[in-house]
Parts: structure tokens; sequence; C-alpha cells
């Protein structure tokens, strides 16, 4: 554990002009750190917690930045600051949730300064992971934050694989239910990773919670038309109205014909280390109607196999009753 | 008056505005060193060894400070360094840098032995049977009174486990250390026609002052010349040599912003002299940084309590007894006021025909507490108001009228010694709420439903201490004409350095231009003045500068009469003359009388002192004396008694039943703090203190681990102080406005009741919200909300500290 906080060691800083300098970069140095916006970097550098001896800063490499029409949806730069996001005219009629997400997070300094992509690859924010406790995550062979006297308000109650810290993204979930691609560089190419597999638990690699390997760049986020303009939903639950993470975030999409129900995406954030699809759910929604009723089903759902830990177990209403919000928003917005 | 009780401009604004006041941490000098301090990483331990070799060999590290270069004041007075740290993150040693970079990477060369003791983060498992103790030698703090006179003693107190099984849900009540009471108790409960009873919890919390304590440290001329974030700057010259070690007299204390100080930095901090010695050692400027990480630990705090309060109310409400049992969550160090000010502001507030107060306070092994914003009260307050609501509606009363009930009155009386308080407007403070309110229509509103939204409506009424009084006031007329007000309370914020000085224009008839404030610096000879803390500024400070301006009105008039003849009492003063009265042009100005007193030296330039004015004032109105005409004098001005403030917040908010989250819409603060002295700042202070309340009953709180004593929220996104987008849109505020019988102006202080009010009257709407179902513990955080909305048993017990 650290001895000092608050200051920054010093580093090698590379400030590569384009995606090809960057990952040459990542592929020389092994222990290179990828900054974009600092938001979540920079609380780990001033904890001494994380002290590689290079970083590559992505800040002056344009073409990651800027919303585009991309085929029938859009492709949005991993750097583009959620601020952007938040204020662009095209998103927020066609995919309104992930408007909201962006809006949700933070402070209007912090989206200013924060990217989507940095927002979608952010590490966890368990207090004992962040505070430098030799735990799982960290390498070390103990969760501190699931023992009889852990303090575990803010952590998992699905998906617990010896780590039980949470996703902390406001946008991941929404890009989960808008079926978004992400779109991963590396010197040998470039892939496209399903949102929903983009994310991986500690029961997949306890020591990160994306498909990104230390030579993997996210460059942009493609978002396919398949819910544009359709019903969408995102509601955060926090403590503070500003410079909060999620205590429960959902976000939902929804294909209407008429009052049924015809297709549904619904994700949860920061209950699970991973943004949570809830694929049976949007089963059990496909030909209902969007009502009140319905929306109280799929919640209980939801949180079939919950497993609450000692200090959180008021996730377990709070996540039922964002779904069923979710789905019976879906009915009032018909009327 | 005309100057006094108007808004203004305050002369640090334009500073203040444009980035062009300096703060401790803007000061530079040529050769700076960076001081670092290395902080304790576990709860409770010794010191066997430092061994610093390695970091005192680095280039540019140029010195070590440790608790041997420091005063040893007492066991139980807190240093700046220590070999027996008493919370994680307590500073053992600091290490002064070319760079601070450089001072970290030193620090973290640094090889310590250390000896874990064992460590109390919880009063109550502190009390267990197999509770651990907080300091080697006890585990709890008391004053006691022996025939030398009072003392505060650590000692060890254990309850049997009896105690605890008996206690089931309630508050474990073992054997108290303080109690005081008067009337008859069981009569009054006996009395009651009904009795509601509860157990408790108020967290501890964070100061969060916007600066944190820095310090920087020069040296000239064998003089050590600090700047420190500090509240008070007279008085804080005394502590700051203390701790150091250095001689008052080649100490030079300069404070001339503070970026707020909630009770955390009275008489300037503890860690003053790690900046102010590393000076001295290396022979060059210091600067020692606090980060925010730091402040957290080393800043101050709020004790907690956990409390069982009972009350017996008559069937119109009035209260027949109130019996309430406090343990206080004290911290490692000096014993706390909060436990006797919360029971002594509970008699005040609720007027109770018997009252018994009992407790005992803890010592723990987590920040140092201090005072903060109306400490005590705040905590009782926010604890009984919540009660009051639930005693009105069992007895069909409203609640605005169960108030006024029992409301303290004129010279209603405080604390168990029934002293008679200077004054209180509370009734008329009633009267206005209820008419700026429409409380006849608002309280309609409550529990109205709106889609998932449920609206409650809270109040809280909260006193507190506002004023001492008894000191001294220094001002020269100098020969431009100008009177130069020498003051030695600090900025920190309120404005309340300057208001103050603007008697001074009103007692000699000038414009506030014809006024010059001189503050902030211990250097340009300071008056013996109050801390600035307590709410006691503006009280004590009007009424010590309107002395000093009436001295100096009286010697005007009889410099006037011995120059130009007639009596004393036919010259008045106005318009920047001294002239007879009825003939504004007559006379002489006071730039030439200025010259005169000069010339005429002796009392009328200050060469010859009163007598009963203190040594500090003395010396700095001799070193003054020449100048011009000097007006010095001690404040003798009538005193009605213990002086309290007053405020009734009222808030209007909306739950969503579905998931706890809570918006509130509106608040309004009245208030009686006498004559309003400055309506903008007081708008500031009746909103700012209560917007503080509102982080106190929502979010604001500590967690540690109980099983490392560690704690998590060191910054303020988890640590949670409220953000502007949390505050209600619509604030409003008023004022009654009645002066205080017994001081010349009239005004109270008004710092420290805000918070209490606007706490409680969240908490108390929080409780109308949801129908009157009761939340035990504080900060009432979203989950306590869902919880209760579901009838789900609490995720943290009521009375775990820090969970």
């Amino acid at each position: 554990m650290p001895v000092i906080n608050d200051m920054i060691p010093e580093f090698d800083l590379f400030q590569p002009a384009d995606v090809d300098g960057a990952l040459e970069l990542l592929a020389k140095h092994d222990d290179a750190w990828v900054l974009a916006g600092g938001l979540d970097t920079f609380d780990w550098f001033k904890d001494r917690a994380k002290r590689p001896d290079v970083v590559v800063d992505l800040g002056a490499i344009d073409q990651l930045r800027g919303i585009r029409e991309q085929g029938d949806g859009y492709e949005i730069g991993a750097l583009t600051p959620l601020s952007d996001i938040e204020n662009h005219e095209a998103i927020k009629a066609k995919f309104p949730m992930l408007a909201q997400a962006a809006q949700a997070v933070a402070t209007p300094q912090v989206r200013n300064q924060g990217t989507l992509g940095g927002n979608i690859v952010q590490d966890t924010r368990c207090w004992y992971y962040r505070g430098g406790w030799p735990c799982y995550r960290a390498g070390g062979n103990i969760c501190y934050a699931d023992t009889p006297t852990s303090m575990n308000r803010e952590h998992c109650i699905f998906g617990a694989s010896r780590c039980v810290a949470v996703s902390p993204s406001d946008s991941a979930p929404a890009l989960v239910a808008l079926d978004a691609m992400m779109v991963v560089r590396s010197r040998s190419g470039e892939r496209e990773v399903p949102a929903a597999d983009f994310f991986i638990g500690p029961s997949t690699d306890i020591t990160r919670m994306t498909v990104l390997n230390g030579r993997e760049l996210l460059v942009a986020i493609r978002i396919p038309s398949t819910f544009a303009g359709a019903h969408q939903y995102f509601e955060k639950v926090r403590d503070r109205n500003a410079w909060d993470f999620p205590l429960v975030n959902v976000a939902a999409a929804f294909k209407r014909n008429g009052a049924t129900i015809e297709d549904a995406r619904v994700a949860v954030g920061a209950v699970a280390p991973y943004p949570m699809r809830l694929e049976a759910v949007e089963a059990q929604l496909r030909g209902k109607n969007a009502d009140e009723a319905t929306g109280k089903s799929a919640g209980e759902l939801a949180i079939k196999g919950a497993k609450p830990l000692r200090h959180n177990g008021y996730k377990l209403p709070l996540m039922r009753n964002l779904v069923m919000r979710a789905v019976r928003d879906a009915q009032s917005a018909q009327a | 008056m005309a100057i006094f009780g108007k808004d203004y401009t305050p002369p640090d604004l334009h500073a203040k505005i444009t980035g062009r006041a300096k703060y401790a941490e803007d000061f530079r000098a040529d050769g700076m060193l960076f001081a670092k301090v290395l902080a304790s990483p576990m709860p409770h331990a010794r010191v066997r060894n430092i061994d610093a070799s390695e970091a005192l060999a680095m280039e540019g590290v140029e010195a070590i400070l440790t608790a041997d270069d420091l005063p040893d004041l007492g066991p139980l007075s807190e240093r700046a360094l220590t070999m027996e740290p008493l919370y994680e993150g307590e500073p053992i040693l600091a290490v002064a840098a070319t760079s601070e970079l450089l001072a970290a990477e030193a620090i973290e060369k640094i090889k310590i032995d250390y000896e874990p003791l064992p460590f109390a983060l919880d009063p109550l498992e502190s009390l267990k049977p197999s509770g651990s103790n907080a300091r080697v030698d006890g585990n709890t703090i008391v004053n006691e009174r022996t025939e030398e006179g009072r003392r505060t003693v650590v000692k060890e107190l254990r309850w049997s486990q009896d105690v605890f099984d008996e206690a089931g849900d309630h508050l474990p009540m073992g054997e108290h250390q303080d109690e005081w009471s008067y009337g008859d108790l069981e009569a009054g409960f006996a009395e009651a026609d009904y009795v509601i009873e509860e157990t408790l919890a108020h967290q501890s919390v964070t100061h969060h002052p916007m600066e944190p304590r820095t310090c920087m440290a020069t040296v000239q001329n064998g003089k050590v010349i600090l700047h420190a974030s500090t509240q008070s700057v007279a008085r804080t010259h005394g502590p700051a040599a203390a701790w150091s070690g250095i001689d008052g007299k080649d100490l030079v204390v300069i404070g001339e912003y503070c970026g707020g100080g909630f009770g955390s930095k009275i008489v300037g901090t503890v860690n003053m002299p790690i900046a102010a010695l590393l000076a001295k050692k290396t022979n060059r400027p210091v600067m020692h940084r606090i980060t925010r990480y730091e402040e957290t630990y080393i800043g101050r705090a709020r004790p907690g309590f956990q409390t069982w309060i009972k009350v017996g109310f008559r069937k119109d409400g009035s209260i027949t007894a109130l019996d309430m049992y406090i343990i206080q969550d004290n911290g490692p160090y000096g014993r706390q006021g909060d436990l006797s000010m919360g029971p002594t502001t509970a008699s005040l507030a609720y007027q109770p025909q018997a009252m018994r107060f009992r407790g005992v306070s803890v010592l723990t092994n987590t920040p140092p507490r201090s005072a903060q914003r109306a400490p005590g009260g705040a905590q009782i307050i926010a604890m009984i108001e919540p009660m009051m609501d639930r005693a009105a509606a069992e007895l069909g009363l409203d609640r605005l009228e169960i108030r006024r009930t029992n409301a303290p009155q004129g010279k209603a009386k405080v604390g168990p010694q029934r002293a008679e308080i200077s004054s209180a407007f509370v009734h008329e403070m009633i009267d206005q709420a209820k008419e700026k309110l429409n409380w006849d229509e608002l309280k309609t509103r409550s529990g109205q439903r709106n889609g998932s939204k449920v609206t409650g409506i809270g109040l809280g009424f909260s006193p507190f201490i506002g004023g001492v009084s008894g000191f001294d006031g220094l001002l020269v007329i100098k020969d431009d004409g100008k009177v130069h007000v020498h003051t030695g309370v600090g900025n920190l914020g309120t404005h309340s350095f300057s208001d103050t000085a603007r008697v001074a224009a009103d007692v000699l008839g000038l414009e506030w231009e014809d006024i010059n404030v001189i503050w902030g610096n211990t250097g340009k000879h300071l008056p013996w003045t109050t801390v600035q803390a307590g709410s006691m500024t503006t009280h004590a400070t009007t009424r010590a500068i309107h002395a000093a301006a009436s001295d100096a009105k009286a010697k005007l008039q009889e410099l006037a009469a011995a120059e130009l003849g007639g009596s004393a009492s036919s010259y008045d003063v106005s318009g920047g003359r001294v002239h007879p009265r009825g003939n504004r042009r007559g006379g002489m100005s006071l730039a030439s009388a200025a010259q005169k007193a000069v010339a005429r030296g002796g009392k009328f330039s200050g060469e010859e002192l009163p007598e009963n004015i203190h040594r500090m004032t003395t010396a700095s109105a001799t070193a003054l004396a020449g100048q011009g005409l000097l007006g010095v004098a001690k404040d003798e001005y009538d005193n009605g008694g213990p002086l309290w403030s007053f405020v009734l917040g009222c808030a209007e908010i909306e739950i969503d039943v579905e998931t706890g989250v809570l918006e509130m819409t509106n608040y309004t603060a009245i208030t009686d703090c006498g004559t309003v002295m400055n309506p903008r700042s007081l708008a500031a202070q009746l909103h700012g203190g209560g917007i503080q309340g509102f982080g106190l009953a929502r979010y604001q709180k500590w967690i540690y681990d109980p099983s490392w004593g560690i704690p998590f929220a060191h910054r303020f996104y988890t640590a949670r102080p409220p953000t502007i987008l949390d505050v209600p849109r619509e604030m409003a505020w008023g004022a009654v406005g009645e002066p205080d019988p017994y001081t010349p102006v009239g005004a109270k202080g008004i710092g420290e009741p805000p918070i209490g009010a606007g706490q409680a009257a969240l908490v108390s709407a929080i409780q109308d919200a949801l129908g009157g179902k009761v939340i035990r513990k504080m900060p009432v955080m979203v989950e306590n909300i869902l919880n209760a909305l579901e009838d789900r048993p609490q995720d943290t017990e009521t009375l775990t500290a820090h969970s």
C-alpha cells in the first residue's frame, strides 16, 4: 500500500500523433499506461497505487474524436468528450438514453474532460482496490470487500467471482442496450466486439474489466440503427445529483407495435463487475404489453439469483424497481 | 445607523474574485523548500525506530523533522508529529526537499519499525467487556474537578455484558461519567400525557473547508514569518508559538484570507510547526501544502453521537421532561465540548420543565475532533426535531405551534444552572416564518402524492451561542483624515472582519470609504480579540470597535474643546469634522485633529493607555502611539447573560417511493440574530449553513473497515459534501431584526445555528414524506429511505459507527 498519497510519481510521457504511433508504443513498452481524459488515471497515479514508467497520452490523436454518421448508424470516436455526446442533436434524437447516460456522469467539468472511451474502459471504484490494498484484482490472494466485516455498500449482487467490485460506468449499460460494437485496434488490425462481450467479469480475468489487452486500443464505438428512434429509458440512482458513481443504473430500449413490446434490450450497471444485460427479462418482455404489471414481473425476474453482500441488500429493490420503471415508462410514452 | 446593517462591497472582494487574494499556498520565495509528511498506515501503533538514512542521502533532501523537535505540551496535547500515532494518517515525520516530488520520494525511502497496538473505532465496541482502548492508558476522557481545579484525564471504562444484552435494540447505558439535571424528572414524566423515546445515531463528519491547512514559513532576521490558514489571527499567534516552541516575539502570523474553517482552524492548525520549524532548521522558506486527501485525516471532524432520548409532553404539547444519554465519539485527543453543548442547546430549545443528561466521551482511533459549526447543537437538534413532529402528530397539534409552545422567549433559561439568556425573539421568528412560508397552505402538501413521488415538509428549530464580550478595540485617526481600524479577527469568508468595523463609521459619523480595515497580520499591531469561532466575532467585535470608536469620539470632543474653547459636550463628530453642535462646517477636520492629537500626546496619541486593556492591545497601541488620535478601549458594555441566536428552517422535499431518491424543492430559514449586520452576508450564512446541514442529513460520513481501522472517504467524491445541484432551486430567508437589548449595536453572531436548522428540517421532512417512519441513523442515505419504504431491515446497524 502507498505510504504517501496525492503526489504523482514521475513517468515518461509519449504523445503520439496517430493511432499507429500509439500502438507502436504499446507494443514496445510492456507496462505502458494509456491516458485519455485522465479521470480514472490520475486518481491511480496520485495514490501511487499504479506507477507505470511509460504513459501514452492519446490526447493529440484527432482521429479518435468526433461523432460521425456511418452507414445506418453512428460511429463515436473513443476520445470524444462526454459533453459532446450529451449535447449532440442526432444522438439526443435517435439514441436519447446514450445522451442521458453521458449527462449522468459526474459533473459538467468532468464530462468536458472525460471521454466516452475512458468512461467505458474505466477501472472499478472498489475502495479497497483503489486504495492499493493487495487484493485478488491487484494480484493478491484475498478480497477485502467480501469478508464478514467488509464495507461493501457499493459492491455487486451478481457476478462475483473472488472479486465483488462493480462496473461503475454510466455509458456502458446504455451501449450494451443499444447493441453497440466496440472497435478495437491492434497492430495486427481492427476487430469489432459487441458491447455485451467487451466487458468481462472476474471469472474470465480478474485483473481487467474489458477484453482489451495491453497492446490494444478502443478506438471507436459504433451504434447500429437497430434501436434508432425507438423508445429508450435511462435512469441512474446515486447519492448526490453530481459527482457520484451509480448505486444502480438501468438502460433499456424497446421496439413496440402499438402497446406490444416486440423486442427489448435491458441492461443494468453497478450490480455486477460488468454492465449486466438481462436477456431473460428481454425474452419475457417480448409480446407483452408495456405496463406496470409487466414491469413488475420484469423487475422480479431481473433480481432472481442476486446474492447481496452484508451492506448492499438495498440494491435488490432498487434494481427491481428501476427495471420496472423502464418497462412502465414504455407504456406512458405511448400515450 | 447609516452604515451598519446595509449591503456593501467588503474590502477583500476584488482580490477574491480576481484571484489576487493570496492564501497560504499562494506564497512563494526564493530558495523555497517543500515539506511532505509520512503518515501512519495503521490506526494505533508505537514507532520503535525511524531509519531515514537513505532519504537524507538523496540530493536535494534538506531536513527531517520528528516529534523530538517539538515541545512536549503534555500527554493529552496533540502535536504536529508523533511517535505514537493514534489514528490512520497521523503524521510521524516531515521531510523538506527542493521539490515536492522529491520530498515524496524521500518519504517512500524511510523505513519505520511499527509496533501495532490495539485500536478502537466505535465507542460502543470500546465499552464492551472485550473492547480495546484507543489510548494505552484508557478509552474515555473525563473532566474532573479536584482541589487544584479542573483537569482532564483518561480513564478506562468497561460495561458488563449484561448492559449490552439487556439493551436489545436500544442504546446500552452503563456507568456514565457526565451528568447534570434540574427539576423533578420523574414527576415530569408522570405528568406527561405522551412519552416518546428513541435510540438514535449521528455520524462523525470531517469539516472539509475548501482551503486545506497549508502553511508556508520564511525566516527573516531571526523571526519566523508564518503564512497560515487560520480562522483567527490575533488568537493564532499564541498557539502557533506554543506548538512550535518559538518565542512569541520571534513569530509573525499572517492570514489575510482563509478558505473556510467551520471550526477546524479556530486558533490555527496543529500542523503549523512543520513549516515553521523546518524553515528555522534549514534557514530557508518552506511550503507545507496539505492535499485534499491529507486534509481528511489531519483536518478536524465533528464527534459522532450514539444517543438515547426520552421526551414527555402534556396534551397541549408543552414538554414536561427531557432525558438523554449520549455516547460521544471523542476521537483520540482533547475532550470535545459537543457532549455538553448538545444537551445545553436542547435545554434552551425545548425549555423542558425537568431535564437530565448523562453521558460518556469515548476515545477512538479516528481523526481528531474539534468544534464544527454548532458543535453538539446540530447533532442533538437533528435528533430531537423529528421527535417533536411525531409528538405533534400524536397529540393532534400543529408542528409550528408545538414549537412555539416550548420556545425560549425573552429571558429564557439555559443549562443546568438555569442561567437567563440575553434575549430571544423566537415568537416573532415563528410568526414571521408562518407568514413567509404560507404555513397553513404549505402543511397541507405534506404526504401528497404525485406519481411515484411523495412530498415531505420538515421544520428545524436551532439555537446556538451567538457571542461573547470583553475584548479590546483599537483604531487610529491619522492625518489623512481616515480611520484605520485594527482588528485581530480572521477573514474566513464571512465578511465579519470588515462588517464589524462599519460600526466605527456610524459612531464617528463617517462614510465607509473613510474607514480602512487593517487585519490579517500580527505584525500590524492588532488588539486582543475574540477567537473567530463559535459565532462570537459579530457580537464581541462590534462591541469592542464601538468602544474604541466611542473612545476616539470622546477624545475628539475633548481635543476640540481644548483647542477651540467651550465644553467637550458642545462638540459633535460627523462629516469628517469635529464641530460645534449645529454647525457642521465649524470646528476642525479629523485630519487636523489627528495632527493636534499627536502634538498634544498623552492619551490622545496613545502615549497613555487605559489600564484595563489586554497586554496584546497595550503592545499594539504602544507601537501605534504618535501616529494620530488613538481610539482604544475595552468592551465594558452591559451584558445580558449568555447570548444565543436562533434559526427556524423549513424544508420541502419530494421522495420517489420506488427508488428512495430525494429532491429538495424549497428551503426557507428565518432567524433571530439581533440587529442585521450585513443582509447579503446573513443570507449566505443562513443558506450556506443550511446546505452544510443538508450534507450532514443526507450523505456525508466516514466509512471505516472495522477489521483494519482504515477509512475510505478521503476524497470529495467519497466524502460527499453537497454539490450545487443538490441545493433546492427555491431558497428564501428572513430576519426578525430586533436588537439584543444589552449590546450597543444589538447584533448577535449567526454562523452556528443555520446548520442544525437545515439538517433537522431535512431529516424531519424525510420522516414526514415516509409517513412518520423513523430512520434512526444519520446520514439518511438513499438506501435507508428505500429500505424503510420497502419495510426491509437497514443494511447497517443503527449503533455501528462509521458504517
